[in-house]
């Protein structure tokens, strides 16, 4: 998109002055107001971010439709999926993908697949980071591995969102790197499991940064390690002591295992280049502005970004490396 | 007292004229999002989040909270009127509050109910002002097994209160449990019931059958009766008000249980709806005249209505003490908090004084406004019984249409509203009753994954359900409640032999 | 008011009969699939079958045993169910919600309400046409405004909406 947008927009009226259905040659807009799906429920972590992002288009004036969320949580976002995959060819669809997106395909059989979608852009990509409660006394991931190791199999319990999902998944990865085997315990959101957590009602959890950080802030959890490569990079203190990047990654730990998860925006398929573009360009626009950047420092996101064909290559190859993980722990539906 | 000094802070900060525009427009706007129903408190809040999201935070969440008390008050109005329930909480409103308006009493029984929603929200919010930092520390208590032994609770305290036959009774019950079973099992991610219909995927939503079965099933009961719906007589001036205003004070025991039932399920946090059953149930059981419940008594509004607002209001709690939503909508304004700016969580307190004091005053301020928009509407509210039967069964059945399809923007919801309505009408006439299968269906799959959550702690042993003090008394209570009639008929012997 | 001479279409009994037959067979499906998914109680608690294999075997059970009461018992046969003209006036409002339901589908709600409203009105209500076009229309644009417009809610449109540009 090369073209500055005053001369789009000129392009774009003059293009609907002669005929509407031309308006796809030059830059696409939308006609009708734009349903934003988040395939989770109301207050969790991509309700979050849908909202957030619908506030800020509202705020910034970024698009002329209204943006409208709604949530399809059921059947573990199912329910979702399957709408925007019925809607082939609807360009006033846009869906906001968490992990779910290969998880409840593979894990209930559902018929749905990413390729049945039009991958649009990688917003970010999600933090998961290891919690225990500030009052145990373990100190880093290795003492507490080493702790639920001695205990014997299944006296640790580790809380999570959701079965045979990503917090599920990554306990599996951490039981087999480290030989710990701990108990999972399902609940159905991330704030529920920081509190059971609190609660001492659980050992531990995999939380994502911002469902844990209030907790953190106030010295009720303590995070021992962040599943990512590298250490975050947000080095704004967030208790007394640490920062997100004092946070070491849990390979440094002595567990090498990373995960992160995807928050992206796919559309339906069957949709034509230009209106790719036209969310692709949006969402560039939203990642720009001031109230995006400060949401995604409290939340430490992983700030990668991908459009076009490098983010399908790698949604295909997240796709192959959650086959297998579920593979090895058993979660392939039947 | 020091809370005094914060909270008269508060209340300059929450009276500043922009403020109270915004409480009144969000009132307004919360009992019209409460009275149709499917768009609940937390859709409605949710909906209309991105609006406040120019606004200072703390006027923001003023409109918003604003937005769930008129909710709250809104979900007893159709109930009352045509027993279809604007709201999951109002379910149990409809079991007195219909048959007063079919006895020409619908003003009082909206009086009433509002009355008491008021009586509720404030016990509450007294609760959040002067304890909040004492309570907060319960919540945190509530494991697995403690939530499954307040569901049960729940069910012992309603469960026997329904006259029907026995057998019927517990078929109700158990299609409500199966219909609760369908779609992803939490604890196993596996699928159940759906036999591959993916619209079977989100399962049964509690709305959908609530409308089918009580408003569809109502009218099409009323239709074999004629045109019209009875309780047209009702009275419609404001005087009806202060004629129930004479009668509530009689029902101040029931009105200082459900408040403590309300405070407690709203803490934690176990919703408002099941509140509203647990209350009423247990009025019913202790009430001199709970044999006549069910008939259109005034107490058997004022019981579900102040537990309900109690438990709405309480579950703000838990989400400005600890950051733990106790509630759906107070999921979705932790997360707006987040859109603000604010952190949520166990700092709030100290680090946004005026917001957090702010809100509480809005809280007062909020449900005084809430309560003067909807008394002075109660006439409005009656007259429109008075509308000729095939104007408003249409324009019910259009708005039970237009509910069913936002609870998930899915048309099939709406057939399905209307086969619940058909099943309704022969249940009703069967004598299967309704109530047992709503129950079950509303608490059904959260019992079931709080036990299963307990077994997997636990590695499979029941003992953990009496493993402490708290969980063992509740579970206890929950234990003598069921087996009260027995009980008492025990006592009654031992006394007389 | 139940018209005594209103003759009965189905006899409490025969629909009592056929209801708990209806129930059992879900009761049995529900049954049949829980065993599917495994229904025992595994070594950390109950499997995802459990619990609703015993709600269905309950349902069965009690079902059951109302269909043979029902079955050997005289008492309730002579009752009506409901009376032929009570069940036409059931009919009259079920058949038209039916076909409201069907017409959402295929011309949106926003038409759809402003038709069945109209059709209840002047059919039933036998309302002059000026109130009943005013009921009907008023009805369908305040629910667009509410919904469309201040809240932002999509509901189900048709081909008029579209020709309109108002989706």
């Amino acid at each position: 998109m090369k073209l500055s947008s005053a001369v789009r927009l000129a392009a774009v009226a003059a293009a609907c002055a002669i005929s509407p259905v031309h308006a796809q040659s030059g830059g696409w807009e939308p006609t009708k107001s734009v349903e934003f799906i988040v395939p989770a429920g109301t207050g969790g972590g991509a309700d979050q971010m849908a909202r957030l992002s619908q506030a800020i288009i509202q705020k910034h004036n970024l698009m002329k439709q209204p943006l409208v969320v709604v949530n399809k949580p059921g059947g573990a976002g199912a329910e979702g999926f399957l709408y925007v995959k019925d809607a082939k060819g609807d360009p006033h669809k846009i869906i906001i993908t968490l992990s779910n997106l290969f998880t409840t395909p593979l894990a209930t059989g559902v018929p749905f697949n990413w390729r049945d979608l039009t991958p649009v852009a990688m917003l970010a990509l999600d933090q998961f980071v290891l919690w225990v409660n500030a009052e145990s006394p373990y100190k880093n991931a290795k003492e507490y591995v080493a702790a639920a190791k001695s205990a014997g199999a299944g006296k640790f319990k580790m809380g999570g969102t959701g079965s045979k999902q990503e917090d599920q998944i990554i306990t599996v990865a951490l039981e087999r790197q480290s030989g710990a085997k701990f108990t999972y315990i399902p609940f159905k959101g991330g704030g529920d499991v920081a509190v059971q957590l609190v609660g001492k009602h659980v050992d531990s959890s995999v939380n994502n940064p911002i469902e844990a950080v209030a907790q953190w802030r106030a010295g009720k959890l303590r995070p021992l390690c962040v599943f990512d490569e590298k250490r975050l990079i947000y080095k704004e203190k967030v208790t007394d002591k640490m920062a997100w990047s004092d946070i070491p990654t849990c390979k440094e730990a002595g567990v090498d295992m990373d995960y992160l998860m995807l928050r992206g925006i796919f559309m339906p398929g069957g949709v034509t280049d230009a209106q790719r573009d036209y969310y692709v360009e949006l969402f560039k626009k939203v990642r720009a502005t001031p109230e995006w950047k400060e949401f995604m420092a409290r939340g430490a996101f992983n700030q990668t970004t991908m459009t076009g064909n490098e983010y399908r290559d790698w949604v295909a190859k997240t796709e192959q490396r959650h086959r297998e993980l579920m593979k090895e722990a058993g979660f392939l539906a039947k | 007292m020091a809370e005094i000094t914060s909270l008269l802070h508060g209340f300059g900060v929450a009276l500043s004229p922009f403020n109270v525009m915004l409480m009144f427009v969000g009132v307004v706007l919360g009992v019209i999002i409460g009275v149709l129903p499917g768009l609940g408190g937390a859709n409605g809040v949710a909906i209309l989040l991105p609006l406040t999201f120019t606004m200072p935070p703390t006027s923001a969440i003023i409109m918003l909270s604003c937005i769930y008390w008129g909710a709250l008050f809104g979900g007893a109005i159709t109930s009352i009127l045509f027993n279809i329930p604007g709201e999951p909480w109002s379910v149990a409103t409809t079991f007195d509050g219909y048959p007063l308006a079919q006895k020409g009493r619908a003003g009082n029984a909206l009086a009433a109910a509002f009355t008491s929603s008021f009586v509720g929200a404030l016990v509450a919010v007294i609760l959040i002002t002067f304890l909040s930092p004492v309570v907060a520390g319960f919540a945190l208590r509530f494991g697995p097994p403690e939530f499954f032994s307040v569901y049960l609770l729940t069910f012992c305290a309603f469960v026997g209160m329904s006259k029907g036959q026995a057998l019927k009774t517990i078929t109700s019950m158990m299609i409500g449990f199966a219909l609760a079973a369908v779609g992803l099992d939490t604890v196993t991610g596996q699928l159940r019931l759906t036999f591959g219909f993916t619209e079977l995927l989100k399962g049964f939503d509690f709305l959908i059958a609530v409308i089918g079965l009580f408003g569809i099933g109502e009218i099409l009961l009323t239709l074999e009766e004629g045109l019209a719906f009875k309780g047209a007589r009702a009275k419609i001036n404001v005087k009806v008000v202060l004629e129930t205003w004479r009668e509530l004070p009689r029902y101040w025991m029931t009105s200082l249980r459900s408040s403590a039932v309300g405070c407690f399920m709203g803490i934690v946090p176990g919703g408002a709806t099941p509140a509203s059953f647990m209350s009423y149930g247990v009025a019913k059981r202790f009430s001199r005249e709970g044999e006549k419940f069910g008939t259109g008594q005034v107490e058997g509004v004022v019981a579900p209505e102040t537990a309900a607002h109690a438990a709405g209001t309480s579950a703000l709690l838990p989400m400005l003490t600890l950051g733990v939503p106790g509630s759906p909508t107070a999921a979705v304004l932790l997360g707006g908090l987040l859109i603000w700016g604010l952190q949520p969580g166990p700092l709030l307190f100290q680090e946004q004084t005026e917001f957090v004091w702010g809100l509480i005053a809005s809280m007062y301020l909020g449900n005084i406004a809430g309560l003067i928009v909807v008394l002075t509407c109660v006439p409005l509210f009656a007259a429109i019984l008075r509308i000729p039967f095939a104007i408003i069964a249409p324009v019910i059945i259009v708005i039970c249409a237009i509910g069913a399809y936002t609870v998930h923007t899915s048309m099939f919801d709406v057939y399905l509203m209307l086969v619940f309505g058909v099943a309704g009408y022969v249940m009703r006439k069967l004598d299967y009753p309704l109530a047992p299968l709503v129950l079950a269906l509303v608490l059904g799959d959260r019992a079931e994954d709080s036990f299963r959550q307990s077994m997997l702690l636990s590695q499979g042993d029941l003992s953990v359900f009496f493993s402490n003090a708290l969980v063992g008394g509740l579970t206890g209570f929950a234990l003598v409640l069921l087996f009260w009639p027995v009980l008492a008929a025990g006592l009654r012997k031992i006394r007389g032999g | 008011m139940h018209d005594d001479h209103d003759r009965p279409a189905a006899s409490t009994r025969t629909v009592e009969l056929v209801v708990a037959a209806l129930i059992f067979a879900f009761g049995a499906t529900v049954i049949w699939d829980s065993v599917r998914l495994g229904a025992r109680w595994g070594a950390d608690g109950p499997q995802a079958g459990y619990f609703p294999f015993y709600v269905g075997l309950l349902i069965c059970l009690s079902t059951g045993v109302v269909f043979f009461r029902a079955l050997t018992s005289r008492a309730q046969s002579s009752k009506p169910f409901v009376g032929r003209a009570a069940l036409a006036q059931v009919m009259k409002m079920l058949v038209p919600s039916i076909g409201y339901a069907v017409l959402i589908k295929l011309v949106g709600i926003y038409v759809a309400s402003t038709l069945f409203i109209a059709f209840f009105m002047r059919w039933l209500g036998k309302s002059p046409w000026a109130k009943t076009a005013a009921v009907a229309l008023g009805v369908s644009v305040v629910f667009f405004l509410l919904f469309e417009i201040w809240f932002k809610v999509p509901l189900p449109k048709g081909p008029l909406e579209g020709w309109l540009g108002l989706d």
